[in-house]
């Protein structure tokens, strides 16, 4: 299972098939099968599991919607992993409730849009793309929201030397990946939706429920044909945030991604990516790592969830979000600590100083909670006594 | 039955036999099938499974009070917490039998095992494990009474024994020898489930009948689920002597009696569908006889009582086992459309809470749960798709809103009414039995009861009165005792009003013994205490009332409250009462180590938030803050005796807490005087360093109002302050230095401040301290060594006379042995 864990940074290769790829769409990105070539730093969905979507398809007896690739369950048997028939067997893209990726499937099956909300790091870049590999079997159809997203972004454009030399047409008109979306009946993507201007958002609003987008200037319009449909992505946890008017969000139908449920899953995740991230860093491998990796998600899992594991201790949650994501960041850095300045082996002393920063973020309540959990729970665990006392001396 | 599946119009030919209604307790689905079959066999008699002794209580069920959910209670006379419960909702296949034999003038009966037996059994293996079922007892600690496993059929009598004094574990629930053991008599159901590819029972159940419309023959989905359970049942012996076959004989009995008086095909069984194939086995009646021979008995006695929605659903005690009664309820009350309608239902209950929902919500979550119920291959949509959508559609992907459906519609608030004619329950029975027995009687004149709490009698006496406090019986208020304040010592001021009678009744629905009762009404009250000096008090009432049972729970929610308290002032003033209550556990002898940990972790959250909480607080604050760290250190004082493993030693903690606030200057003078003082009292701090730390804060730098406060702080208020400056003259002369160096113009600031923490002091105090400047400080023996500059003493102690009153001292304080110095404990001695 590729780790559930996605980056909420703008991946520059996106940003330009969101804004300028259209010219040129038609030519290669939208060749299935495309040969790889391997020297991709990261290969779209569709063509990295081009074989399973294939035999998931040869398989797939079940009614399709139109213009879908697959029928709704083999969607979710692409998602959530399985054995064909045949013996195909289907890694599984998302690990987590069935129920989350049966209820997102279905949406697309309807009419209506789906919004993917949850706290940064649980993998809601991930499920959209692969939702939209899956259905559609093009999952670069994407606008990435951020402040500055103009509303050619997700109506059209103009390509203002055609525009000069010949005029208004459709020729010199730039279409958003939206419009090819509806124009194909394919399905679209807009990446953190709450960060576009509520003006821009508010675009969406025509296209959702008019499925329909004018074009004012040449008294046409590009009507949706079935099989459009579009998946949002939204973080929940920003504040500060444009929030989507209640007209907006009556067009989506919401699903909210969770953390991690168990543990032992949250410890697989850390340690995998850890893993990946160490060696393209250079980092020795720990080889009592996975103890400390494990504190370290339970002290977060604790945290986040405001019990202790044994479910006899509340807790106070501190106001960080503590995400899957951000415990990588902090074993990761433990692990430089160790290799750099520590004797290589990952000790409750690398990671301590890391916890601390992220659990603290508001300086005066989550000290608080977080001397109160040291105290309380911390100190009398055992076989917790060493990260007791380094989490002393770096909280004094 | 074969004959009536190829003839579904014509109604049941003559010859087939009794009519056998396998149902699933409280499944909707059966109730309404149940319903369509009798319509379509008329039979002149309905028997039901059930206690017979309940026969005379059926024609109650058509009273117009009478509003279910309800139950059927069966307990033994001379011992109320022995009973039973067969719950039923307005949806449960045995209600609708009861009022459809009722509406139509056609006799009922119960004919499970009577609850003279059944109760007999829980006896027996309280008791002493009889052979046949040694693991009821023994390996199955949590029985079904407790709520916690849920029940393979649901209607099956929820058993209790909680018997005055008798543990409330170990009892045993309604299961034969191999029950628990084996998982197709646990869960048939999840068994057939299971083989039809469905991890959850209840869904398939509401896949293959509970959706399935009754249209057509009214008889077939009986005739399905008999083979499916004649093929669970394949393997049974064919006389065992389990329960089961003990239950099962006699309801056989009781079916061939019907039959002889109505006719063979005029008879209508409606049970557990586990039950239809041994029904229909051949048996002969000697042999059923011979398996109910020898069965031991208690007098039983039976009443209705209300129940609710909430107490069906699983997650309560008693539950019967399906855990959506409202769902169950909405799926039989409506006439078409559930999903429809239970979605609207929905958008009203989110509505009235404020929450935007349009149709077009509604319509929107139809279509989602439509096209989930399609796409999970299955009829129409369930509880789990509707669930799904709404959550989706309606509430935004938030669990927080759909709690609250599933809190009020899914389980839902319906509450059970009982007609006035019901039996007297049996809480009644219980307190006239405990009265009797403490020879306490109720008496209308009021009068003042002083109880001994080292006698048994008294102790029992007290331990009733606070149970009905707890209850809401205002039979006994606690007075001031007028000679004597000791705590094993307890005034009450008794006087019984008739509606006292009434208040009983009432609180029937606790439990059916006082103790029972109190229990679980303190563990409701626990859940629903607005704050946490609430619960703190109950915890007290609760070790008063000596409800152990129910202090786990209290206990835990006062864990979890005091986590998620941030305000320390809160913690700190349920310390004292929490540490007050031990005192009192020690006094009756009761366990108080779950009460002394959560002290302990109430201290330690104090000790962790004391220090930020008390950074910028204007003068009155500081006050307030002041009497919390007094009454903590009170507190940890005595709590340190009690804690000592797994918390290390709490004093020391509490002195190196003590130490941050004195060092640090955000911390308000007086706290900080207070710190130092409580410090320098507890010996862990030399009398220099409190010197160097006075002369640190009455230094010219420090503004002379926080100075007065620091001192306000230190040698204020009744706590011997004005002694310390008598024997320490050096503090004395560092006060009068500062006091002396105060400019002009600040000293007006100062005076209101001093006047306060000096006029405090007994007047001998204040004459010395006066007499003890106009000489002049310093002039004395002022070196340090407890010299003592007093006239008619000697400079020093004479410590050869002093050593001589050690040993009475010693004596005196029980030094010699672990016994904390308590009058308290020569009670528990004696008690």
């Amino acid at each position: 299972m590729p780790a559930s864990v996605e980056t909420t940074t703008v991946d520059p290769s996106h940003d330009q098939s969101a804004q300028s790829a259209p010219a040129n769409a038609h030519t290669d990105t939208h060749v299935p099968g495309a040969p790889a070539g391997g020297e991709e730093l990261r290969p779209h969905a569709e063509h990295a599991f081009a074989h399973e979507l294939a035999a998931l398809a040869a398989q797939d007896d079940r009614p399709r919607p139109v213009r879908w690739k697959l029928s709704p369950w083999a969607v979710a048997t692409y998602l959530l992993g399985g054995t064909l028939p045949d013996g195909t067997v289907i890694t599984p893209k998302y690990v987590g409730p069935r129920r989350i990726v049966e209820v997102a499937v279905t949406t697309l099956a309807t009419d209506r849009a789906l919004l993917l909300l949850g706290v940064p790091g649980t993998a809601k870049t991930w499920v959209s793309e692969h939702l939209a590999a899956a259905v559609s079997g093009d999952s670069t159809l994407l606008v990435q929201g951020t402040a500055g997203t103009p509303e050619e972004a997700i109506r059209y454009g103009w390509n203002y030397a055609q525009l000069l030399a010949h005029g208004p047409s459709r020729d010199a008109l730039v279409p958003s990946p939206v419009m090819r979306a509806m124009a194909e009946g394919m399905t679209a993507r807009v990446e953190e939706l709450t960060r576009i201007p509520a003006d821009v958002q508010d675009t969406l609003i025509t296209i959702l429920s008019e499925k329909t987008l004018p074009i004012p200037e040449l008294g046409q319009e590009v009507q949706a044909v079935r099989g459009f449909n579009l998946i949002a992505t939204a973080n929940d946890r920003d504040r500060g945030v444009n929030d989507l008017s209640s007209a907006l969000r009556r067009r989506f139908n919401t699903v909210v991604l969770p953390l991690p449920e168990s543990a032992d899953a949250e410890v697989e995740i850390v340690s995998r990516r850890v893993d990946q991230i160490g060696r393209s860093l250079d980092l020795p491998t720990a080889p009592d790592g996975i103890d400390e990796i494990r504190r370290v998600v339970t002290v977060f899992r604790e945290l986040r969830d405001g019990v202790t594991t044994d479910g006899r201790t509340k807790l106070k949650s501190p106001s960080g979000t503590l995400s899957t994501a951000e415990a990588i960041s902090v074993v990761t850095n433990g692990l430089a600590l160790a290799a750099h300045f520590g004797d290589g082996v990952l000790r409750p002393s690398d990671v301590a100083a890391g916890i601390l920063g992220a659990v603290v973020r508001d300086p005066a309540a989550d000290r608080v909670i977080w001397q109160e959990y040291l105290e309380a729970v911390v100190r009398e665990r055992d076989g917790w006594t060493d990260f007791y006392r380094a989490c002393r001396e770096v909280s004094a | 039955m074969t004959a009536q599946q190829e003839r579904p119009d014509v109604p049941r030919p003559s010859g087939a036999g009794p009519l056998l209604l396998g149902v699933r307790h409280h499944g909707p689905g059966s109730a309404r099938a149940v319903r369509a079959a009798l319509a379509a066999a008329r039979p002149r008699v309905v028997l039901i499974e059930g206690p017979p002794e309940a026969d005379p209580l059926i024609p109650l069920a058509a009273d117009e009070d009478m509003r279910p959910p309800v139950a059927l209670l069966a307990h033994a006379v001379d011992e109320p917490g022995r009973s039973a419960f067969w719950p039923l909702a307005e949806f449960s296949p045995e209600w609708v039998a009861i009022r459809w034999a009722l509406e139509h003038g056609v006799p009922a009966r119960f004919i499970d095992l009577p609850a003279t037996h059944t109760l007999a059994w829980g006896r027996e293996n309280t008791a002493a494990a009889e052979p046949e079922a040694p693991t009821t007892a023994a390996d199955d600690p949590a029985p079904r009474t407790q709520g916690e496993t849920a029940p393979a059929t649901p209607g099956e009598p929820e058993q209790t024994a909680e018997g005055s004094g008798e543990p409330a574990d170990g009892n045993p629930a309604d299961d034969g020898p191999g029950a628990p053991t084996d998982p197709v008599r646990v869960d048939p159901l999840a068994v057939l489930a299971e083989a039809a590819g469905y991890d959850d029972p209840e869904r398939w159940w509401e896949d293959v009948v509970e959706h399935r419309g009754t249209g057509g023959d009214a008889f077939a989905p009986f005739a399905v689920l008999e083979e499916a359970m004649g093929a669970l049942r394949e393997g049974d012996a064919a006389d065992g002597h389990d329960r089961d076959s003990v239950r099962e004989a006699y309801m056989r009995l009781q079916m061939r009696a019907a039959q002889k008086e109505f006719g063979d095909d005029a008879v209508a069984v409606v049970c557990g569908a586990w039950h239809v194939p041994a029904l229909r086995r051949k048996r002969t009646v000697a042999a059923d006889r011979a398996l109910l021979k020898g069965l031991s008995k208690v007098k039983a006695d039976m009443t209705w009582v209300p129940w609710t929605h909430r107490r069906l659903a699983r997650a309560s005690g008693y539950g019967a086992g399906i855990d959506s009664p409202g769902w169950y309820g909405h799926l039989f009350g409506v006439p078409d459309r559930p999903v429809e309608r239970w979605l609207t239902k929905v958008a009203g209950l989110l509505r009235a809470e404020d929450r935007i929902v349009s149709s077009a919500h509604v319509i929107e979550a139809v279509r989602l749960a439509e096209t989930l119920a399609a796409m999970r291959g299955r009829p129409l949509p369930g509880l789990t798709e509707t669930t799904d959508a709404v959550r989706a559609v309606m509430c935004e992907g938030s669990d927080v809103p759909l709690s609250l459906v599933h809190d009020r519609l899914v389980v839902g608030d319906v509450l059970g009414e009982v007609p006035e004619a019901a039996p007297a329950v049996p809480l009644q029975r219980d307190l006239a039995r405990l009265q009797r027995r403490l020879r306490l009687k109720p008496e209308a004149l009021e009068r003042e009861l002083e109880l001994d709490l080292r006698k048994e009698n008294d102790a029992g006496r007290s331990r009733l009165l606070h149970r009905l406090r707890l209850l809401g019986v205002a039979w006994g208020e606690p007075a001031v005792s007028r000679s004597s304040t000791g705590t094993f010592r307890e005034t009450w001021r008794l006087r019984w009003e008739p509606e006292l009678a009434v208040r009983v009744a009432e609180a029937g629905v606790w439990g059916t013994t006082v103790l029972a009762a109190a229990t679980a009404k303190a563990e409701a009250d626990a859940v629903a205490a607005p704050s946490l000096a609430d619960i703190t008090t109950l915890a007290e009432r609760c070790l008063l009332a000596e409800l152990t049972a129910a202090l786990p729970m209290v206990m835990r929610v006062l864990a979890d409250r005091a986590a998620l308290d941030a305000d320390v002032a809160h913690l700190a003033q349920a310390l004292p009462a929490l540490v007050r209550s031990l005192r009192y556990g020690d006094v009756r002898a009761t366990d108080t180590r779950a009460l002394t940990e959560v002290a302990a972790g109430l201290a330690e959250r104090i000790f962790v938030g004391l220090p930020p909480a008390c950074a910028a607080l204007d003068a009155d604050a500081a006050q307030e803050m002041r009497g919390h760290v007094d009454a903590v250190h009170g507190a940890v004082g005595l709590l340190g005796d009690a804690v000592r493993t797994g918390h290390g030693d709490l004093r020391v903690r509490w002195h190196s807490v003590l130490r941050v606030l004195s060092g640090r200057d955000t911390v308000p003078g007086v706290v900080r005087g207070r710190a130092v003082r409580i410090l320098l009292d507890d010996g862990e701090l030399a009398q220099d360093e409190a010197a160097r730390l006075m002369g640190l804060v009455l230094s010219p730098g420090t503004a002379p109002a926080d100075a007065a406060a620091w001192i306000e702080g230190f040698v204020g208020g009744a706590s011997g302050g004005g002694m310390l400056l008598v024997h320490d003259e050096r503090l004395l002369g560092l006060v009068d230095t500062w006091l002396t160096g105060v400019p002009g113009d600040a000293f007006t600031d100062v005076l209101p401040l001093l006047r306060r923490t000096f006029s405090a002091y007994e007047p001998g105090v204040r004459r010395t301290l006066g007499e003890l400047v106009r000489r002049g400080p310093g002039r004395g023996s002022t070196a340090a060594g407890g010299g003592s500059g007093a006239p008619g003493f000697a400079a020093d102690l004479d410590t050869d006379r002093a050593d001589a009153v050690l040993p009475v001292v010693r004596l005196l304080l029980g030094l010699d042995d672990r016994a904390p110095i308590d009058d308290n404990d020569l009670a528990g001695v004696a008690g």
